[in-house]
Order: structure tokens, then C-alpha cells, then sequence
């Protein structure tokens, strides 16, 4: 290991500890309930972006159906908890395993395609999904579930009078996220990934060895997908099979990736930071109107960075670096 | 149905072929052609029928247009190349459903009295509507003129050479640019085609293009990208699975159908039916 990657790494770490601090420290400040609301999306699309970016950017095998597993997790956690009654907390553990597990009965045959087949097959089992639960009499069909009330309490993960518990939750996620995935990025399954993004030629003469840390992408992945599905459910206290599994879902966790860098440790964070404010403040301002500036904005903006841009922002910041150790 | 699905498929088969895109915004040019044949026949009285031309000729030129504008520079990117031309083109889809919302408001439309809406004519007892029997034939000439057009003129054969070795093709004399903007615009063109004679059976709205699109992927798929016979078969396999589930499964659940044909076929065959390499 070169030196100067591992003085990256300390970098990157005590650089993610400051921000977690900040971060943690904004509501002192902040007040306005809009403007929680924003940060805590903002935190969660970063998560999902981060969770998202180990199997599509690390790992070079690009998923727009990590819907999917957002929904599994919404969808597993409130189940349990409005059948069963099952806390949240079980039924989020519960939801990342579910999500987990199928993301890697799916590995063995979605890891045989290549390229634009892998997309399209991710598109399609996610769409499945989709269909299958609006059809599902028992969970609720199209019109979804709603969550009842059961108090005020961290035990039921259910909050009424101030946002700041689902704030502090969607730091920590996003905590976890990235430090997974910093984590990761030092490990075996790093470097096979790098392998397999950068020569899968090669990378197949390694066989086993690179199909495990692709299916350890797909399971880590999922499972951290999963965990922000279910505390969107929560947070929203209401879901249906189009909110929480439809195609946007898998575009906005891809783009913030996009936007910031693909296989980057940073580039989830910032692009989140920078798109979802965005997004948000444009849909309140000029999307009320319900004609689609917001759209056309959004959308333009995505294609001038990719083109411009095609590592996305953080490359803006780290030329020099970038050279061997962001990839 | 099928052979309409192979239509708007062909056109991304073949922009795929030329130089391995994707154009995630497939779906759009659709519903801009299906636009342009509506407010032809709103404000001019134009059938369907006879602005399928025009309106293949419109987005012949939108989609060299496009090509130009974007996907030119998509394709030069060296790092995430993949990525950039998945986002690039959905950022355009984005756009474009944006400026749809934005122009023509989120209504539905359709196009109501075309000479042929809602005729039938019965062959052999057995009674098919009209539009969908002009629909079929309408794609079969294309696929027709499409095959021949590759196979058997100087442009199709620059369009080959051009897939093969730009490099090559580049030192005869030929810009890269020019054939590439012209495959676009003709896979554009062949959607018109068929967003022209759409419009007379479905419903026009902004987000019309999303739900065909995603079938066309699966055809293409289904084919093996690359293939232009393979979007045609894929094509009638797809109509013809869609046809068998509405028999057995609710019609909300008909395009699982469509669907898991599609994971099953490229378990066995990653590269799809038709597929090389």
C-alpha cells in the first residue's frame, strides 16, 4: 500500500468526522421545519447514493433497479409492523436481510450480462416487483399502507412532534454508508472490484474470486438500500407501491452518484448535497405550477454535467489525486 | 401489437447497432411524434395516415439534431463512457417530458376521428380492428425498406463500415459525424413512424413515452442488441406473450408476462435470441 493512498484515507476519515459533527449541529441553528425536511432527504438520498454507488461505481456493475430493494425494505418493515406487530427496528434488520438475500440470488444470473443486458435486466426485475405489489390484495394493492400512530417513542421509531429523530437517524445511516464503503474500499473486495471494472477480461481469469466480491456488493448494497426504505416508510408514515418501488426511486439513488462521481468516496455526499436542495427548492418554487419547469431544469442540468463532467463534480477538487486513488 | 412494438424497437436496435448507445430517451421521441400527429390532425386535419411521413421526416431531423447536441460529445467521453450516455440521454428524456408538461399541460388527448378509428374488418370470421391491421402492415414495409436500405445501398454500407472502424472509414473519405447523425436520424424517423400511427389508438400524454419504452428495451433485448432482425422477431414474441398473459393473469399484471419471457431468455442466452458475440 503507496503511502500517499493510505494518507488519503486518514484524510478522508478525519474530513467525514468533522462533517458528521457539523452536520450533527445544524438543528441547533436550523430551525425552520421546511428546511429539516430538505436536510433529511438530503442525508437519505446521500445513504442511498453511497449504498447504490458499491455495486454501480465500485463494482462497475450499473443498477437502475435498487428500487427494488427500497421497496422491500418499506414494505417488510410496515408489514410486519401493521400485521404482526412487529417493531420497526426488527423489521428493518428483517427488510435489509430480505433485500440482501434476493440482491444475491439475483447476482448468479444478472452477473452473466454484460453492459447494457445487466441495466435493462435490473430495470425489468425491479418493474416486476413494482407490479407485483400493486396487485397484491394483502399488502395493500395500489392504494398502499398506511402506518397508524403508536406514540412518540424511539422503542416504535415513530415521531410527532419534531422532526430531529429522523434527522439524527438519517445521519447516522449516512455515517454508516460512507464509512462502509470507505471501509471497503481498502479491502479484498475493493481491489477485485477495481479489477472487474477496469479489465472484467482479466478480471474472469480470477473466476470465483471476483463473482464473490461482486455478490458481496449486491448483498451490501441492498441491505443499506433496504434500511433507507424503511425509514422512509417511517418518515412518511405512508407507502404505496409506486412511491416507494417506483423507476424514480432507482434514478434519484443513481444520480446524486452521477453528479458527484461514480466510484468515488465523495462523490455520493456531494452531488446529494447539491441535487436534492435543488430538487426540492425548484419543485417549490417554479414546479408548483405543476407544468414542468422543474423538469426541464433538473433534466438539463444532467446532461450538462455528465457531458461536462464525466467524473463527476469531485474531480473538480481533486485533479491531482484522482490520478490512482480515487478510481 | 407486436409487429408495432418491433417498430419502435428496430429504431433503437439500430441506433444500438451503429454505435452501441442506448438511447434512454427512446420513449420521448415516441410521444413527440405522437404530438406532432396530433396537433397535425388537430389544427390541420391531417390523418394520422398521411402525417406518418411528415412526421418520420420531423424526427429524422430531431434526431440528427440530437445526435449533434449531445450524444456526439456523450460518446467522446473517455472516463465512465457507459455512464455518461445513460445520464446524458435520460437527462434529455427528463427534459423533453418537462417541455411536454410544460407546452401541451398534463391532459390527455387522442386523436378522434381518424378514417380508420374504431373500424374493424373481418378476415376469415375472425375480426381485427383496423388501425392495428394498417399498424402491422405499415411495419412490415418498413422493416422491409429498413433491411433493404442497410443491406443493399452506399449508405447502409457506410453505416457498416463506419460500426466496424471509424478510423478506417474516416481515411475513404467518409465523416463520422455525418453517418452517425443520419443513423440517428433514421432510427428517430422509425419512431415517428410508429408514434404517428399510434396515436390513432392510444391515449397522447407526456408520460406516454415511459410506458412503451421500457417494452422496446425488452425487445431489443429480448432480439439481441444489434440485430435489426432480432428487434422484429422480439418484437412479435413480444406481442405474442402479451396476447397469452392477458388470457391467464389480470390485464394490470399483463406486461409481467412480457417481462419474465425477457429474464428467461437472457438466462440462457445472455446476448439475447439473435445476438453475436
Amino acid at each position: 500500500m503507496d503511502k500517499h493512498f493510505a494518507a488519503r484515507r486518514r484524510r478522508d476519515l478525519f474530513i467525514a468526522a468533522v462533517l458528521a459533527v457539523l452536520a450533527a449541529a445544524t438543528p441547533l441553528v436550523v430551525k425552520d421545519v421546511y428546511v429539516q425536511n430538505i436536510l433529511i432527504l438530503t442525508l437519505m438520498y446521500a445513504a442511498l447514493s453511497q449504498s447504490w454507488n458499491i455495486l454501480s461505481g465500485y463494482c462497475g456493475q450499473i443498477s437502475l433497479g435498487h428500487a427494488l430493494y427500497f421497496g422491500l425494505g418499506a414494505y417488510t418493515t410496515e408489514l410486519l409492523f401493521t400485521k404482526f406487530g412487529v417493531l420497526p427496528w426488527f423489521g428493518m434488520l428483517a427488510g435489509g436481510m430480505l433485500a440482501a438475500a434476493i440482491a444475491m440470488a439475483l447476482g448468479y444470473p444478472f452477473f452473466r450480462l454484460r453492459g447494457h443486458y445487466f441495466v435493462i435486466a435490473t430495470i425489468v426485475i425491479a418493474e416486476i416487483g413494482l407490479l407485483l405489489f400493486q396487485n397484491w390484495e394483502w399488502a395493500g394493492a395500489a392504494l398502499g399502507i398506511t402506518i397508524p400512530v403508536r406514540g412518540d417513542s424511539w422503542l416504535k421509531f415513530q415521531f410527532m412532534r419534531s422532526k430531529l429523530p429522523y434527522f439524527y437517524f438519517a445521519l447516522a445511516l449516512c455515517c454508516l454508508a460512507w464509512f462502509v464503503t470507505w471501509w471497503l474500499e481498502d479491502s479484498k473486495w475493493g481491489f477485485w472490484w477495481r479489477a472487474v471494472k477496469d479489465n472484467p477480461e482479466a478480471a474472469e481469469s480470477l473466476g470465483v474470486v471476483v463473482f464473490n466480491s461482486k455478490m458481496g456488493a449486491a448483498a451490501v448494497s441492498a441491505f443499506l438500500v433496504a434500511i433507507g426504505g424503511s425509514f422512509y416508510a417511517q418518515y412518511l408514515a405512508y407507502i404505496d407501491p409506486e412511491s416507494v418501488m417506483g423507476f424514480q426511486f432507482s434514478l434519484l439513488m443513481a444520480l446524486p452518484a452521477v453528479l458527484g462521481g461514480i466510484g468515488t468516496l465523495w462523490g455520493p455526499v456531494l452531488g446529494a448535497a447539491i441535487l436534492i436542495p435543488m430538487t426540492e427548492l425548484t419543485r417549490s418554487f417554479i414546479g408548483g405550477s405543476g407544468r414542468g419547469v422543474d423538469l426541464i431544469v433538473y433534466g438539463t442540468l444532467i446532461v450538462l454535467i455528465s457531458l461536462a463532467l464525466p467524473q463527476g463534480l469531485v474531480s473538480l477538487f481533486s485533479r491531482t489525486k484522482s490520478k490512482g486513488a480515487a478510481r | 401489437m407486436g409487429l408495432l412494438y418491433g417498430l419502435i424497437a428496430v429504431g433503437l436496435a439500430l441506433i444500438f447497432g451503429l454505435m452501441d448507445v442506448v438511447n434512454f430517451a427512446h420513449g420521448e421521441f415516441l410521444m413527440v411524434a405522437m404530438y406532432a400527429t396530433f396537433f397535425l390532425f388537430a389544427f390541420f386535419a391531417i390523418d394520422p395516415l398521411l402525417s406518418a411521413p411528415l412526421v418520420a421526416a420531423a424526427l429524422f431531423v430531431f434526431g440528427a439534431v440530437v445526435y449533434l447536441l449531445i450524444v456526439r460529445f456523450a460518446m467522446r467521453a473517455k472516463a465512465n463512457a457507459g455512464m455518461v450516455q445513460i445520464f446524458s440521454t435520460f437527462g434529455l428524456a427528463i427534459v423533453m417530458r418537462g417541455l411536454a408538461q410544460f407546452f401541451f399541460t398534463p391532459d390527455y388527448r387522442s386523436v378522434p376521428q381518424s378514417w380508420l378509428g374504431g373500424k374493424t374488418i373481418s378476415v376469415a370470421g375472425i375480426f381485427l380492428p383496423e388501425p392495428q391491421l394498417i399498424g402491422a402492415l405499415v411495419s412490415i414495409a418498413a422493416f422491409a425498406g429498413l433491411y433493404f436500405f442497410i443491406n443493399r445501398t452506399d449508405f447502409g454500407r457506410a453505416l457498416e463500415a463506419t460500426r466496424e472502424d471509424p478510423g478506417a472509414v474516416a481515411l475513404v473519405g467518409i465523416d463520422k459525424n455525418r453517418v452517425f447523425a443520419l443513423g440517428w436520424g433514421l432510427g428517430a424517423a422509425l419512431v415517428g413512424l410508429s408514434g404517428a400511427i399510434m396515436a390513432i389508438f392510444f391515449y397522447i400524454y407526456p408520460d406516454v413515452g415511459a410506458s412503451f419504452a421500457l417494452i422496446a428495451y425488452v425487445t431489443v433485448a429480448l432480439g439481441g442488441f444489434g440485430s435489426v432482425f432480432g428487434a422484429f422477431a422480439g418484437g412479435i414474441i413480444v406481442g405474442l406473450v402479451e396476447a397469452t398473459t392477458a388470457l391467464v393473469l389480470p390485464p394490470s399484471l399483463k406486461s409481467v408476462g412480457i417481462y419474465a419471457v425477457y429474464l428467461l431468455v437472457v438466462f440462457i442466452r445472455p446476448r439475447g435470441l439473435f445476438g453475436s458475440m
